[in-house]
C-alpha cells in the first residue's frame, strides 16, 4: 500500500514537472518548425517573463495579471530578438544563425546580471497559491501553484491546439513549417507567420518562465538556461517542429527524471543531467525523427 | 606557398621573441594578458579545425579542455597532496606524480582517445544536430566534473595544482600547435576537409570518406584541447567545474568567428581582437570620470556590448575578419602573389 502511494506520488512529481518541460518545449518547436532555427534565446525569454511578472508584484499588482502582463512582456521580448536579431540572418546558414541565437543568450543574460544583479532574489507567490493539499497522512502532496501549473499548461495547450487547427494564422503557421517555399508560393505572408510564431512561443516561454520560478521561489538572471537545455532534449526526444511532439517529450521528460530519482540506487541520482544527456545523443544518432518518426534518415 | 611558409616562419620567430623577451619589457599584467592570449589561440586554433576547416560546429570542444585539465592536475599533484586533497583516489593514481610535460602529453593523448570514442558516433551528425549533440557531450563532461568528487573534489575547487605555466611553455605550444595545423590544413587532408564542409555528398561522391575526415579534425582538436587544457590548470592553480562550461565556450566561439572560421592567422587574430577588445571594454565598465561626468561601474556591460558586436559580424560579415584568406606578406616576390592568388579561387 505504502509503496502504491509512493509511486502515486512520484506520478504527481512527474506530470508537474513534466507540463513545465512541455510548455518550453513547445515554443522551441514552433520557432524551429518554422524557421529551422534551434533559438537558444527561448531560456531568456522565459527570464524576461519571469522578471516582469516579478516586478509588477512588487508595485502591488495582483499575481493573476502580473502573469498575463508577463507573458506579453515575453511576447515582445520574442517580437524585438526576431525583428533585430533573427530576421537579418534569416537566409544564412544554420551555423550563423545558431551562433545569432547564441548571441542574444549572451546579450540578455548579461542585460539581466546588470540590471538586477546575479544573485538569486524570492519569488512573491501569494500565500494562497502556496497552501498544499496533503492525503493519507502527508504521503501525498502537491500545493495550489502544482494546480495552477497543470491547469494554465492545460489550458494554453488547448489554445494552441484551436488556434493551430481552426484559425488561419495558425494553419498559415502549420503550412511554413512544412515547406516554406511553397507557402510562399500559395501566397501565405511569410514574414507575418514567422511574427507570429515568434509571439506564440515566446509568450509560451514567459508562461512557463513564471510557473518555473514561481514553483522554485526563486528567479535569477540565468533561470531560463537549466529549463532550455531539458526542453532541447524534450523537443528532440518528441521529434523537433513538431508540437505534439513537444507536448509528448516534456512529460517523457519528466517522467524520465523523476524515475531516475525515485527508484534508482542514490550512487546514480546525481548523474540524471547525465543519462538524459545521453539520451538526447541516443535519440538523434539513432531516432533523429524522435518518438513519434521513426523512418526519417540521419543526414549526413 | 613561399610566401605564407615566410609568414608562418616570421610569426614563429616573432613568438620566440615575445615569450622570452616580453617580461623584460612589459608589465606584469601584460605579461599574464599576452600569455592568455597566447592559451586561447591554442584553443581556438584547435577548435577551428573541426568548426572552421571541416564544417562539424561542435559546442563540446570546452569538455575536452576541461577534462584534460582536470586529468593532467590530478596527474602532477604531489603525493602528499594527493592524500589531503584527494583521499579517495585509486590506488593505481595516488603514489606517483608527473611533471608538467608527460602530464600535459598524457592529456592529450587521452583526450585524443576520448574524442575518437565520442566522436565515432556524433561525426555522423551535420548542421544544428551535431552542435546540440556536441553540446550534450559538454554537459556530460561537466555532470561527471561535478559528480566524480573522489577524482575532482566535486563542485569544490580543484586546487593545489603547480603553477608551471610561463610564457615560453604556451608560446612552445602554440608553436607546435600552429605548425602541425598549417601542415595539416594546406595539404591534401586539408582540402579533403574543405570538401566535407563546401558539400558533404559531393564529397562522399568523390571517394572521400567523410566520417574518417570528421574524426580526424574532431581527434586531433582534441588533442590540442587536452594540452591547451592542461597548459590552463597549471595557469590557474585552482579551477572547478564551471570554469570549463558555457561561458569559456561562448568566448572561444566569438573569437573563432570574429577571426574568421577557415583561416589560421583568422582564428590567432580573432583571439588578440577579443582579448583586446574585452579588457577596453572591462576597464571602462568599472567606471570612470570626465570632467564633472561620473559614469558608474556597470558590471557585465562589456559583455553586452560583445554580444552586439558579435550580431553585426553575423549579419554584415559572416566570414569573420580574414574569412578563408591567411595572412600572408605577399610582397616578398610577385611568384608568391600569383600563389596567393590562386590559393584564393582553388
Amino acid at each position: 500500500m505504502s509503496d502504491l502511494v509512493y509511486i502515486l506520488q512520484q506520478m504527481i512529481n512527474a506530470v508537474s514537472l513534466g507540463s513545465l518541460y512541455a510548455l518550453v518545449a513547445v515554443g522551441l518547436s514552433i520557432v524551429f518548425g518554422v524557421l529551422k532555427l534551434t533559438n537558444f534565446a527561448h531560456g531568456d525569454v522565459m527570464m524576461v517573463g519571469a522578471f516582469t511578472t516579478v516586478l509588477l508584484i512588487g508595485v502591488g499588482m495582483p499575481f493573476i495579471p502580473a502573469l498575463f502582463c508577463g507573458i506579453l512582456g515575453a511576447a515582445l521580448a520574442g517580437l524585438l530578438i526576431e525583428r533585430i536579431a533573427y530576421r537579418p540572418v534569416r537566409n544564412a546558414p544554420d551555423v550563423t544563425r545558431l551562433l545569432t541565437s547564441l548571441a542574444v543568450t549572451y546579450i540578455l543574460e548579461n542585460f539581466g546580471i546588470l540590471v538586477f544583479s546575479s544573485s538569486p532574489r524570492n519569488f512573491p507567490l501569494p500565500d494562497a497559491l502556496n497552501e498544499s493539499w496533503q492525503f493519507m497522512g502527508g504521503a501525498i502532496t502537491f500545493t495550489n501553484i502544482n494546480l495552477l501549473t497543470l491547469a494554465l499548461t492545460f489550458a494554453s495547450l488547448i489554445g494552441l491546439g484551436w488556434f493551430i487547427t481552426k484559425t488561419t494564422l495558425g494553419l498559415g503557421m502549420r503550412a511554413a513549417s512544412e515547406d516554406m517555399s511553397a507557402a510562399q508560393l500559395v501566397g501565405l505572408d511569410v514574414n507575418r507567420l514567422i511574427v507570429v510564431a515568434f509571439i506564440v512561443a515566446s509568450g509560451f516561454a514567459g508562461l512557463a518562465g513564471i510557473l518555473w520560478a514561481a514553483q522554485a521561489g526563486v528567479i535569477q538572471p540565468q533561470m531560463g538556461f537549466t529549463p532550455l537545455l531539458k526542453a532541447f532534449v524534450a523537443a528532440i526526444i518528441g521529434g523537433f517542429g513538431s508540437i505534439a511532439g513537444a507536448l509528448l517529450g516534456g512529460f517523457v521528460l519528466g517522467a524520465l527524471e523523476i524515475f531516475i530519482v525515485a527508484f534508482l540506487p542514490d550512487a546514480i541520482t546525481p548523474y540524471r543531467d547525465a543519462i538524459v544527456f545521453s539520451l538526447l545523443i541516443a535519440f538523434l544518432l539513432f531516432r533523429p525523427g524522435g518518438i513519434l518518426k521513426p523512418n526519417r534518415e540521419i543526414k549526413l | 606557398m613561399m610566401a605564407r611558409a615566410v609568414t608562418l616562419a616570421l610569426a614563429l620567430v616573432l613568438m620566440a621573441a615575445i615569450a622570452f623577451g616580453a617580461p623584460y619589457v612589459v608589465s606584469d599584467y601584460m605579461v599574464r594578458i599576452i600569455l592568455l592570449i597566447a592559451l586561447n589561440s591554442i584553443f581556438v586554433l584547435s577548435l577551428s579545425l573541426s568548426n572552421g576547416f571541416t564544417g562539424v560546429f561542435s559546442l563540446g570542444h570546452v569538455g575536452f579542455i576541461g577534462a584534460g585539465a582536470y586529468l593532467s592536475g590530478i596527474l602532477t599533484l604531489t603525493v602528499e597532496q594527493k592524500h589531503s586533497l584527494l583521499p579517495h583516489l585509486p590506488a593505481f593514481l595516488n603514489w606517483f606524480s608527473l611533471p608538467f610535460l608527460p602530464a600535459t602529453l598524457v592529456a592529450g593523448v587521452l583526450m585524443t582517445l576520448l574524442a575518437v570514442i565520442v566522436g565515432y558516433p556524433l561525426m555522423r551528425l551535420s548542421g544544428y544536430f551535431v552542435s546540440v549533440a556536441t553540446m550534450g557531450f559538454l554537459i556530460i563532461v561537466n555532470v561527471v566534473l561535478i559528480n566524480a568528487s573522489d577524482f575532482t573534489r566535486g563542485a569544490r575547487t580543484f586546487t593545489g595544482v603547480p603553477l608551471d605555466t610561463s610564457l615560453p611553455w604556451v608560446f612552445g605550444w602554440l608553436a607546435v600547435t600552429l605548425l602541425v595545423l598549417w601542415r595539416l590544413v594546406y595539404s591534401p587532408f586539408g582540402r579533403r576537409m574543405k570538401a566535407v564542409r563546401d558539400d558533404t555528398i559531393a564529397a562522399s561522391a568523390v571517394g572521400i570518406d567523410v566520417l574518417k575526415t570528421r574524426l580526424l579534425a574532431f581527434a586531433i582538436g582534441a588533442f590540442f584541447a587536452g594540452v591547451g587544457g592542461s597548459l590552463y590548470a597549471h595557469y590557474l592553480g585552482s579551477f572547478s567545474p564551471v570554469t570549463f562550461y558555457f561561458a569559456m565556450t561562448m568566448n572561444l566561439i566569438a573569437m573563432l568567428v570574429l577571426g574568421g572560421m577557415g583561416s589560421l592567422s583568422g582564428a590567432i587574430i580573432g583571439v588578440i581582437s577579443v582579448s583586446i577588445l574585452s579588457e577596453l571594454l572591462r576597464s571602462v565598465e568599472r567606471g570612470f570620470t570626465i570632467g564633472d561626468v561620473t559614469i558608474p561601474a556597470l558590471y557585465g556591460a562589456s559583455q553586452i556590448v560583445l554580444g552586439f558586436i558579435f550580431i553585426l559580424i553575423m549579419i554584415f560579415r559572416p566570414k569573420g575578419i580574414m574569412g578563408e584568406r591567411e595572412l600572408s606578406l605577399g610582397f616578398l616576390n610577385s611568384s608568391a602573389k600569383i600563389q596567393f592568388k590562386q590559393g584564393e579561387v582553388k
